[in-house]
Formats: structure tokens, C-alpha cells, sequence
């Protein structure tokens, strides 16, 4: 199904249209238990098509193949009912230079991926011998295309190489999970520093340690950070969340809302990363944009519709999912670096925890910033020194008052899941409770 | 079609193969604020291949049904590289079956206006709420038909409908945001989601007095769950350790997961099945063709069983269960859960209170994940109970517990069974399939709650 088929058809119908096509193509090896378990290709085009019709938005969407007229059949049908249009399709215009496609990722080798598993493996046994891995090494090659009433014709290709890794070890009913992943557009991603990073924990978790319900300083590695306050940001930095008045940051632009040691934007155009790109899914050129300039609240992240309704420029953030509208989300979130290195960190705590992964901390009222988590892998620290794993423990708080006052921000940064870049963060006193009974 | 695909499913060399063809179509409506932003129609259609060589799969999926035979053997040949064993899958009887959807009142056959004209109703009453700062509303009805063939034999056409609602009301005073959701599902019945209005009210107003409610202290407490909450909490502590994926090749996880062990007290029964009729979790056969069944996961606190697919089964030398489901064609099926639920006991929920010094009362979800050990799950609604009486309402709270420890702390169990069809199940990429979950009122002693 050509997508300028459907834009010329439409746009007899309709007064502006937009076609969103995508097609991927993917290979993931699958290993479950220690053992190469299954090897993949997921294969699919999904296309969308976006018109106004006297001045009100119709949508449709069709994974595969699908008749021209009846997508813009469908499209036509639903304007009918559809949200008024207030923004006008971008024209072309200059796209920032951003690399993401290697050629080289689609051409590494079936075999090859089945090596870095059985490696990746092989060193986790070595180190634990009842360790259990499981998890993937993926190649993907996706091209995206958006055309437009208004000229603009975009097409990229992006290419993604990652891995990812879960171990668990089984004592008893007692269980531990370890794991590490990474994402990158060539195939340049190391097995060996995810089996460093694995074999760190498990050495870490080997001693058990524990704590006792009461407030005390945590500090949050940055898979820590990222299970426990990226959810909330994520959304209170959505303009269409904060036109509606549901994100507290709404009206505090200028104000310092974090800690001064504390800088925050939304990035597209670092090259090779998983979220990066061109422009974004309505073809809005990507933009590095700054959210908190030392705890200032600075910006928020709009696609064209919200932009449109608040006064304001779309900032690339128009994200599609599933054959949905576009809608504002954060690209990639790259906190600033920090003086501390980790190790000072853990030397200034007299009694603490450290939080490598906080489950279901995302569960709670994520509008007002809440969270409360059980923390899957984390370490008690005592005089300075981390003593060992805790367990059934919870951390709670919110996110507006714990990063508004931070002890230190950590000097070295990682990539956690190719959408965040960040350091480890101290926060100077948290709600822990623990079980006894 | 039939001719086709039994003609594409033979001669590989392979130990077996199966094609799945998909269509489906659903429509989208979704309110913010006053808003409604989005209305969408989709369709899709799609198919993919499974081969498995020497217990290595090979998976294929595509758009495109044409050349069958040389995604086959890309397939087979996927497989071959993955191979290394024996290939183990439970035997089911081949079948040749067409089922049909039995919408009481079909969702895909309501006009588009109807649809609107409800949920603009609904959405009037959240935001003429005093206090009331925003809504939300997802709406969504699809019908899937999805054909299987096997290398067995095996050819089934089955249809089924799937329709969702959840509004959302945001409550706001000053810099404190509060909401409280609603969330209905059904596999059949556009009537499940009118005649909402008292409800949508109740959802609304509840916003509002969390504003005013206080926060938890973090802790230890006796809780005690609605039907809602229960059913999520049979779902996330129970119900994932019994899929049978996480068990079967896991030495240690087998031997903690011994049938017959004893997970709880006399009163506890837990059931997981598709053979459950008229519930989103329900269908005649899963995705590999086995027919669906109902299974005791718990029996009087004892386990008896888990859920399989065909591999699983085998590996395990135990019944296929017939709960191998995919999200949809760009997936292999794995094994899932379908319509969960606790038994109910013989309490009253009166009793229940009336027998609680200090404790939370705690209902409605907001979510709930697993490490298989640990389990978190999120109440939207809690309150403090008080020598045996309900007391001031609180601030959303979040449990968390370690499933060996926690089913054994079930002391209650109320005489109320209610099923909830508005979650969807996450599990790796496939999220969100329908399931549903529901239990009575069940009490909880020792239960660690986060809070400040």
C-alpha cells in the first residue's frame, strides 16, 4: 500500500491529510533457562492515515494490507465526530542531523547473536553456578514515512541492536533477580559490561542484610531512578497534562520546583540512540529541549495539537502508539551530572539503602507525584560500607519533595533502556518500612 | 483457506508446524477533558508461522500471506538453528471447529453515535463535579477472528469480541492531584457500560474528598480486600507463579512449586479457566487449539495444579490446560492466565470489620506487578478500620508481600464472589489480553503497606 496513494485519495476527499507508515522488521534470539530457546522475525507494516474534514480530525488505522479507499473511508467516517483540528500540518523543512541507522546491524549474523548469548550465559554460570538467565539479543531495522497535505515528506530508516538479560537464584523460597539491558542503534552493544554489571549485583546481593521501619537516607542507583521517578516526571512534563491543569508543575515556569543541582531536558538528536530521530511522528523537526535548568522549571513537551490549544510551538514530542492520534511524549530524558562519585555516596551514609530496582513503584497517583515500591534489589549501607541485600522492604515518597532537596547528585551517568541518561541521586531522608511479622 | 494452509503445513522436516491468520477491526474513542481528542477506526490483518525442530521454535510472522511455504521453511530453518533436544508437546486430539462471537448486545455493531452520546454523558457528569479538574476516557470494541492450522491436523476459525471502558476523574486544590478511576470490560455485551451514571458520579466525587484524606503510615496492618482488589491480588501473587513458563525448565522453582504443597489455609481455592463462559477471559480453544478448561491452581489450600501450553505440559509430564494465548499475530502464544478468581468462603463482610482492632480496608485498583517471590498491587480507595469499624478514608495505598508468606495470612474469606473484567495482563511484550479476575471480600493479616 503506497503512502502516496493514500495521501492523493484523501486528499480528495478531505481538506488536509497525513500519512504515518512504519514498516519493521525484527529479529530477536530468544534464551530461556540457560538455553537458546527461540529465534525470531516479526515482520509488519502499520500505516495511518490523518485528515481534517471541515475543520474536525478523522483517524484510521490498518496493520498489513488493506484497500485504499477503505482506510480513507474509515478516516472520513470518524471526522465526523472528531476533535476540532486547531493545528495545521508542518510543512518541510530542515531536520537536525541525527544518526541512527548502522547498515551493519541487519547484517550481524543469526550465529552471531546465538554466540553473545551462550558468552553472555556461560559467564553468569561461571561466576553462579545455579543462576537461571533469560532474555533476548535483538536486531531491528525499521523505516518510517510522513507525508503531508502541506509538502512535507519525510523518510528514515533507524536500526536497533540490544540486549537484555534477567537472572534469578533460587535458595530456598528465597529468590534474587539480577539484570541488566542495553539498547543502541549499531551493533556495538557489549555483552561483556551487562555481564560485569550482573556479576556486580550478584556479589553485592550475597550477604543479607536488614533494615527496620523508620525515615533514613536512600540513595537511588539509576535503575533506581529510573523505576522510581521517571513514570511521574514523564508525565507531568506532558503539555496536554499540563494544559489540563492535571500536572502540579502547571503555571510554575520560572520557578525553582528541584533541587539547583538538578537539570533535566528531553533529547532526540543524540546520535545512535534508541529514541532518537529526524523529526517526530507528525514530522515536527527533533529538538534537544531543557525542562529544568538547575531546578528552574523551564519548558514542557508538546506535539502540534496541544501546542496549538496552549499557545505554544510543538517541541517534536507528538509520539505515536498503536494507530493512535499523536500524543505528547517524552522522547529521552537526560538528567545533568553531578560532583559526587557513587562511591563518596555510600561512604557518607552512617545507616541507608542503596535502590538498584524499586517494583511497582509507578502504581500509585503518579499525577501528584506519589510513589511506593518494593525493592526488588537494593543494599543496606552501614558506616559507609554496603552490608548486603534487603529485602520485603517498601520506599515511599514523592517525587516533587524528594528531588526538591537532594543531598548529591552522582558524577558518573549511565543509559538505562535507551530513554533515560542519568546519575545516581541521594536523597537525604525516605519512608522506609520493612516487614517483621 | 483450509486447502491452503493444511497444504502449507506439510512436508518441512520439521517435528510440527502451525500457521495462525488474524483480522481484526476496532474502533477508539478517547476524551480529555471536555474534549473528545480522538475517535479511530483500525483494522488489521496479519499472520505468523511457528515450527518447532528438535524442541528449538522457529517464529515467523508477516502481513502478507503470500509464498506460505517459503515462510515455513524460514521458520523450520529458524528452528533448526535453535535446536538441541528432544521436542516435547502434550498430545491434543486434532479438531476441525468454526467458532462464532456471541455478542449478547454487540459493541461492534452500535453506531458510532450511541457510543459518543454515552460517554459524552458520563464525561458531563465527572466535570460538572465541584473540584473537578479534568477527565479521561479510553474507549475501545474490537472483533478478532484468528485461523489456526496445525501440522496435525488441527483447522479452527474462532471470533471474538473484546470492549473496554476506563474514565478517570482528577481532582485538584492547589498543588495536590487526586483521581479515582472506572474500569469495565466484557467479551459479549455493549450493555455492561451504560447505565453507569450513578457510578460515574460516585468515581467523581471520590476524587474530590481524597483531596482531603490523609496519608498512610508505612507498615505492617491487618487488611482487608474488596472483591476488585482481591481479584487483583489473585492474579499478580498467584496467579503468574502458576503459569507453568516460569516453573518448567527452573530445577529450584520446581521443587518450591511442588503439586501439593500447601500454600494456605482449608478455606483458600483458587481457579484459573477460559472454560469459565461469558467472561473476557473466556474462548473455546486457546491459541495452539487445546480446548479451554477450568483449572484449581489451590484446592483447600493446597496446590494442585498450573497452567500450560503444550510444551509446558509435556515437559512437566502434566495436563495441557489450554492457556497458550497471543496478543495477536505478531506474537507466539505463551502461557497466560484467562478469568482468575478465589472461591468464596462463608464470611460475612461485616464480620470481617467487626473483628479488626487496627487495620485498612482496602478496594479498586490501580495496578499490580510480580517478581514471581514479591507482588506489589495498588488500591485507588482505602480506609482505616478501627476497633471493628470503618473509620477516615485515605489516600491511595500500595501492598506489597511475598506470596509464600502472604496466601497463608488469608484468615478470612467473604461469601461475596464478584468477577472484574477491566484489566488487561502484561506479560513481556504482550500487553494488554484480556483477562478477567474477581474474588470476594478476603482479610489479610500482616500486610506491608508503603506510605510515610
Amino acid at each position: 500500500m503506497e503512502a502516496e496513494q493514500i495521501l492523493s485519495l484523501a486528499k480528495k476527499v478531505a481538506d488536509e491529510a497525513e500519512v504515518f507508515q512504519v514498516h519493521s522488521q525484527r529479529v530477536p534470539v530468544r534464551f530461556e533457562a540457560n538455553r537458546l530457546k527461540q529465534i525470531q522475525r516479526q515482520e509488519g507494516t502499520a500505516t495511518a492515515l490523518r485528515l481534517v474534514k471541515e475543520g474536525k480530525i478523522g483517524l484510521s488505522a490498518v496493520g498489513g494490507e488493506v484497500q485504499v479507499q477503505t482506510l480513507v473511508d474509515m478516516a472520513v467516517k470518524t471526522s465526523q465526530f472528531g476533535a476540532l483540528a486547531n493545528f495545521i500540518f508542518p510543512s518541510a523543512s530542515v531536520y537536525p542531523d541525527v544518526n541512527i541507522f548502522d547498515p551493519e546491524t541487519e547484517k550481524v549474523p543469526v550465529e552471531k547473536m546465538i554466540d553473545i548469548s551462550e558468552s553472555l550465559v556461560a559467564q553468569l554460570t561461571e561466576h553462579t553456578p545455579d543462576i537461571l538467565c533469560e532474555g533476548a539479543i535483538a536486531k531491528e531495522v525499521r523505516q518510517t514515512r510522513i507525508l503531508n497535505s502541506k509538502g512535507a515528506e519525510v523518510s528514515y530508516l533507524k536500526s536497533l541492536f540490544s540486549i537484555s538479560l534477567e537472572g534469578v537464584v533460587i535458595r530456598d523460597t528465597d529468590m534474587l533477580f539480577v539484570g541488566d539491558s542495553e539498547s543502541y542503534c549499531r551493533p556495538e552493544v557489549d555483552g561483556k559490561t551487562i555481564a560485569k554489571r550482573v556479576i556486580e549485583q550478584l556479589e553485592l546481593a550475597k550477604r543479607k542484610a536488614s533494615v527496620s521501619t523508620k525515615l533514613m537516607p536512600v540513595i537511588f542507583a539509576p535503575r533506581g531512578v529510573a523505576s522510581a521517578f521517571i513514570a511521574p516526571l514523564m508525565v507531568a512534563f506532558n503539555g496536554k497534562l499540563v494544559l489540563e491543569g492535571a500536572s502540579p508543575l502547571k503555571n510554575r515556569q520560572g520557578e525553582e520546583v528541584f533541587d539547583n543541582k538538578l537539570s533535566l531536558r528531553d533529547d532526540a538528536t543524540i546520535h545512535y540512540r534508541p529514541t532518537s530521530r529526524p523529526c517526530d511522528d507528525e514530522g515536527t523537526p527533533s529538538q534537544s529541549t531543557l525542562l529544568v535548568e538547575r531546578g528552574k522549571l523551564m519548558n514542557f513537551l508538546y506535539d502540534l495539537q496541544t501546542a496549538a490549544l496552549a499557545k505554544t510551538r510543538s517541541t517534536g514530542n507528538g509520539n505515536r502508539s498503536r494507530g493512535s492520534l499523536p500524543v505528547p511524549s517524552a522522547n529521552c530524558f537526560v538528567l545533568s551530572e553531578g560532583n559526587v562519585p557513587f562511591d563518596d555516596m555510600v561512604k557518607d551514609m552512617k545507616e541507608g539503602l542503596v535502590v538498584e530496582q524499586l517494583m511497582g513503584a509507578e502504581q500509585g497517583n503518579l499525577l501528584a507525584g506519589d510513589f511506593s515500591g518494593n525493592v526488588l534489589l537494593g543494599y543496606k549501607v552501614e558506616g559507609g560500607e554496603i552490608v548486603g541485600r534487603v529485602k520485603d522492604t517498601t520506599v515511599a515518597g514523592n517525587v516533587y519533595q524528594v528531588l526538591k532537596n537532594l543531598e548529591a547528585v552522582g558524577k558518573e551517568r549511565r543509559w538505562i533502556g535507551g530513554f533515560l541518561f542519568s546519575p545516581a541521586l541521594y536523597c537525604p531522608s525516605l519512608s522506609v518500612a520493612t516487614k517483621v511479622g | 483457506m483450509r486447502d491452503q494452509l493444511s497444504e502449507a503445513v506439510k512436508g518441512h522436516n520439521a517435528d510440527y508446524v502451525e500457521i495462525r491468520l488474524e483480522q481484526n477491526e476496532a474502533t477508539v474513542l478517547v476524551y480529555q477533558g471536555k474534549r473528545l481528542e480522538e475517535v479511530g477506526r483500525t483494522a488489521g490483518s496479519g499472520g505468523n508461522v511457528r515450527a518447532l525442530v528438535k524442541g528449538g521454535w522457529g517464529f515467523v510472522s508477516f502481513n502478507s500471506i503470500n509464498g506460505l511455504r517459503e515462510k515455513v521453511e524460514a521458520a523450520t530453518l529458524q528452528a533448526r538453528l535453535a535446536s538441541k533436544e528432544q521436542s516435547q508437546l502434550a498430545p491434543v486430539a486434532p479438531v476441525v471447529d468454526v467458532v462464532e462471537a456471541q455478542g449478547r448486545r454487540d459493541p461492534t455493531k452500535i453506531p458510532l453515535v450511541v457510543k459518543k452520546q454515552l460517554l459524552d454523558e458520563y464525561n458531563d457528569i465527572v466535570l460538572r463535579t465541584p473540584k473537578i479538574q479534568t477527565s479521561t476516557i479510553n474507549y475501545h470494541d474490537s472483533r478478532r477472528k484468528v485461523i489456526l492450522a496445525n501440522s496435525e491436523g488441527t483447522y479452527i476459525e474462532q471470533e471474538k469480541i473484546d470492549l473496554g471502558l476506563r474514565l478517570t476523574a482528577v481532582a485538584r486544590d492547589a498543588n495536590d492531584i487526586q483521581q479515582r478511576s472506572l474500569s469495565i470490560g466484557s467479551s459479549s455485551d455493549f450493555s455492561t457500560v451504560v447505565n453507569l451514571q450513578e457510578k460515574v458520579r460516585e468515581i467523581a466525587n471520590q476524587a474530590v474528598r481524597l483531596l482531603s484524606a490523609p496519608e498512610v503510615k508505612g507498615g505492617e496492618y491487618t487488611v482487608i480486600l474488596d472483591p476488585v482488589l482481591a481479584g487483583v491480588f489473585a492474579h499478580e501473587a498467584f496467579g503468574h507463579l502458576s503459569e507453568a513458563d516460569f516453573v518448567y525448565e527452573n530445577k529450584q522453582l520446581r521443587e518450591i512449586m511442588v503439586l501439593g504443597r500447601r500454600f494456605g489455609g482449608k478455606q483458600l481455592n483458587i481457579v484459573d479457566g477460559a472454560a469459565v463462559p461469558g467472561l473476557r477471559g473466556s474462548y473455546k480453544y486457546d491459541d495452539e487449539g487445546t480446548p479451554a478448561t477450568k483449572t484449581y491452581l489451590i484446592r483447600e489450600g493446597i496446590l494442585e495444579a498450573r497452567l500450560h501450553s503444550r510444551e509446558t505440559a509435556a515437559k512437566m509430564a502434566e495436563k495441557p490446560t489450554g492457556n497458550a494465548r497471543s496478543l495477536s499475530y505478531f506474537f507466539p502464544p505463551i502461557v497466560r492466565m484467562t478469568n482468575t478468581f478465589i472461591e468464596p468462603g462463608s464470611a460475612s463482610f461485616e464480620e470481617m470489620v467487626s473483628e479488626v482492632k487496627e487495620g485498612v480496608y482496602v478496594k479498586d485498583w490501580y495496578g499490580g506487578t510480580t517478581s514471581l517471590e514479591m507482588f506489589t498491587f495498588s488500591a485507588a480507595e482505602a480506609y482505616m478500620i478501627r476497633e471493628g469499624k470503618l473509620a477516615e478514608l485515605l489516600r491511595p495505598v500500595v501492598l506489597t508481600g511475598n506470596v509464600f508468606v502472604t496466601l497463608n495470612n488469608i484468615d478470612a474469606i467473604g461469601d461475596d464472589l464478584q468477577m472484574n473484567e477491566g484489566g488487561g495482563c502484561g506479560k513481556g511484550e504482550q500487553i494488554p489480553l484480556p483477562v478477567s479476575n474477581g474474588s470476594p471480600h478476603i482479610r489479610i493479616r500482616n500486610c506491608l503497606m508503603g506510605g510515610k
